[in-house]
């Protein structure tokens, strides 16, 4: 039982990220009819939001002490982080929770990003095949990833959680079992409330304001929204920036989970695409149950047990789930209608 | 009399490519890429380009997951080595019955459904093979060390044919070794090959039923051609051809990797394709040779070559565009890749070959006075 669960939970982080790229994903099929193979690059690039931040305030400045000698005889060289500088103790704070602090770089940064993409190259393709929109999309991904590839260097850069979120949280003393029967890392489960947050602030923002209700009726109707005298094509770009900033959050507080590398974005982009098509093309609850389905489907099927019945399904499942799902159900869980089935 | 004519312009085409494919040791030398090693590249991915061509320039079929044939075809050819002969033609003939039977396999589920949910498929089906390859099927493929020769390979034909010779054997041709520029002559042989079936699909009325179906599949079904056998044959032909560049890229250099069946593989052909040109014979070829020199060539360049370059230029400016121009090159030489690709599907979507049409076309606008007829719409009229 106790096994189940954690394996469960082992799922919710990973589901979280995937369902919150395929939200954005989603979110950008359903108003702009884009396929957006560049999505994945998006979550990549807000996880180097974080490391651009941690590198900012992290930068040191080195001032000689003359008055204090080192243990080798040299004038003592102190050097201060330039978050402590500015900020005195605060700074240290601040470096220690650079991680969920650099959501707040993040935000504007991936607005800016998401909207200018749109604008700029995104704009000139709803009228042009899939196939030519694919590929668009995935030359800007190989753009963004060089770039930051040449920035930051190929290596991974590890991003420290803060101390008081490491180790773990004691999951089965809250449900009744025994103490250190079912362990989670705080990170994780805080990873998944976040997640969480995200999406039910995603699907409030859609369901209770009126610029949300505008991109629903036009995500329904474009043209007869446009003919009801609202310009839709712009609230449809602030979107495509929402979506950004949706995805560069989740790869934000992905960081120190898995340290972040120039092609973090193609790692995820190929799995959430598969989340996207599994949860069907088109629907936002679709997206976000078949993210966290392949998730805890994924950390199921790497159990022992599991893959000393079926060797290596757990290097498969969500492609063959999503082979299954495609060829059974075309539509996908909870997909539309006619949604890109011609 | 029209058959008559287009096999005429076919065979003029075909020779002078078979001309400028054979002449490349000379023609390239003063780009500095006459070595073997290099254009044997350009041939066979030539071939795999063209082969991707047949299934996404004819049908509008767009696959993401190419390169699974091309691993798959390079796996069999080094087992074939490994077990059987060191003979280029079994190995090659293995390939391609195997990449075959997986493109039968992956073609017919994912032909049944279309648009991005048969890119998706594909993706799929590549990306499980790939994982495989480098988890449970460690035994056959040898995971993350690569397949490779081995001193205690049986290779029964070769042991009972001759005495083992000491040291890895390399690939040969009726029991004659490549060497030198002898295995780029093979490729390229195999090239031509390649470029006369293509061209004969092309022209074919089978060609005709997959350009139908690229352009409206909906009217085909109603005109009464059950369209999905079409596109199947059209997409284990075009596994084929990868399979059979796969066992080239084995003959060659016999070692074979999982990375070769990765996404980024599959992404690799799509480029070639559009950079030359969808749906022309020549474009893909074209694409996959510019993609691949610029690959060795660009990569190879570091900062200091960059700053001989630009010695031209004041100090100060001198130093600000090598530092910008480095990151174009080299290792980053992938950016330039990237944006090129973006610029040529948003400007030139018909890539080079539709550069070539448009400067040509402007030339014949200029020459003759009379206006041109309309060039035909490939769009169905709605």
């Amino acid at each position: 039982m106790d096994a189940i669960l954690a394996q469960l939970l082992n799922g919710l982080d990973k589901g979280g990220a995937y369902a919150l790229i395929a939200l954005g994903l989603t979110l950008v099929f359903g108003t702009l009819g884009v396929v957006n193979f560049a999505h994945g690059a998006l979550f990549m690039l807000g996880a180097f939001c974080a490391v651009a931040f941690r590198q900012l305030i992290t930068m040191e400045t080195v001032t000689i002490d003359p008055s204090q000698l080192s243990p080798w005889g040299a004038p003592l060289e102190i050097k201060t982080p330039l978050a402590q500088t500015w900020f005195g103790e605060f700074g240290a704070v601040m470096i220690e929770y650079s991680v969920p602090l650099s959501i707040v770089l993040a935000i504007p940064v991936m607005l800016i990003i998401g909207i200018a993409m749109e604008r700029g190259i995104i704009k000139h393709f709803y009228k042009r095949s899939h196939a030519e929109q694919i590929l668009v999309t995935f030359g800007l991904a190989i753009v963004a990833q060089e770039v930051i590839k040449a920035i930051f260097g190929p290596n991974p850069i590890s991003q420290p959680m803060p101390t008081s979120l490491r180790g773990a949280a004691d999951v089965g003393l809250w449900l009744g079992m025994g103490p250190n029967v079912l362990t989670y890392p705080w990170w994780r489960l805080l990873y998944f409330v976040f997640s969480a947050a995200i999406i039910a602030a995603v699907f409030a923002f859609l369901r209770f304001t009126t610029f949300g209700m505008v991109v629903r009726a036009g995500m329904a109707d474009r043209e007869t929204v446009g003919l009801l005298g609202i310009n839709i094509g712009r609230r449809f770009t602030i979107m495509f920036g929402l979506a950004a900033v949706v995805a560069g959050l989740a790869g934000v507080m992905y960081t120190p989970l898995v340290p972040p590398n120039y092609h973090l974005g193609m790692d995820f982009l190929v799995l959430s695409f598969v989340v996207v098509v599994v949860g069907g093309m088109g629907s936002l609850p679709g997206a976000v149950a078949a993210g966290f389905l392949l998730g805890i489907l994924q950390s199921f099927a790497s159990m022992a047990q599991v893959k000393a019945m079926l060797p290596g399904i757990d290097q498969i499942i969500i492609y063959l789930t999503a082979v299954i799902i495609l060829l059974v159900r075309p539509r996908g869980l909870i997909g539309r209608r006619g949604m890109m089935e011609s | 009399m029209n058959a008559l004519l287009t096999s005429r312009r076919d065979a003029i085409t075909l020779a002078i490519f078979a001309l400028v494919v054979l002449t490349m040791p000379v023609w390239l030398q003063p780009f500095g890429a006459a070595y073997p090693g290099l254009m044997q590249k350009f041939a066979i991915y030539a071939i795999f380009a063209i082969g991707f061509n047949i299934l996404f320039g004819l049908t509008g079929y767009l696959s993401f997951g190419h390169a699974a044939f091309l691993g798959v075809g390079s796996y069999t050819a080094v087992w074939s080595f490994k077990l059987l002969t060191m003979d280029a033609l079994p190995a090659i003939a293995f390939a391609i019955i195997l990449s075959g039977l997986l493109a039968v396999v992956i073609g017919y589920l994912s032909l049944r459904r279309s648009g991005i949910y048969f890119s998706i498929l594909t993706l799929a089906f590549a990306q499980m093979c790939y994982n495989l390859a480098y988890s449970v099927l460690t035994p056959i493929t040898n995971g993350e060390t690569s397949l490779q020769l081995n001193l205690q390979d049986p290779r029964i034909i070769d042991s009972a044919l001759a005495p083992r010779p000491a040291g890895l054997p390399s690939a040969s041709l009726f029991g004659h070794t490549f060497s030198g520029l002898q295995g780029f002559y093979f490729c390229a042989v195999m090239l031509l090959i390649a470029f006369f079936i293509a061209q004969k699909i092309f022209a074919s009325p089978f060609g005709m039923m997959l350009r139908g179906i690229k352009s409206n599949q909906t009217r085909m079904n109603y005109t009464g051609f059950n369209t999905r056998p079409y596109a199947l044959t059209a997409f284990v032909i075009s596994g084929m051809y990868a399979g059979l560049a796969g066992a080239l890229l084995a003959v060659t250099d016999p070692l074979a990797g999982a990375e070769r069946m990765q996404w980024t593989a599959s992404g690799e052909v799509v480029l070639m394709t559009i950079l030359g040109g969808v749906g022309t014979l020549t474009g893909p070829v074209l694409g996959a040779w510019i993609i691949k020199y610029f690959e060795n060539i660009f990569s190879a360049f570091n900062e200091q070559i960059v700053s001989r370059f630009f010695d031209f230029l004041p100090a100060g400016m001198h130093d600000v565009v090598v530092a910008v121009a480095s990151k174009f090159v080299g290792e980053g030489w992938n950016l330039t890749l990237g944006l090129v690709f973006v610029l040529i599907v948003v400007f030139l979507p018909g890539g080079i070959m539709e550069g070539v049409r448009r400067i040509t076309h402007m030339f014949d606008k200029s020459r003759r006075a009379p206006p041109t007829p309309a060039r035909l719409s490939t769009q169905p009229a709605e």
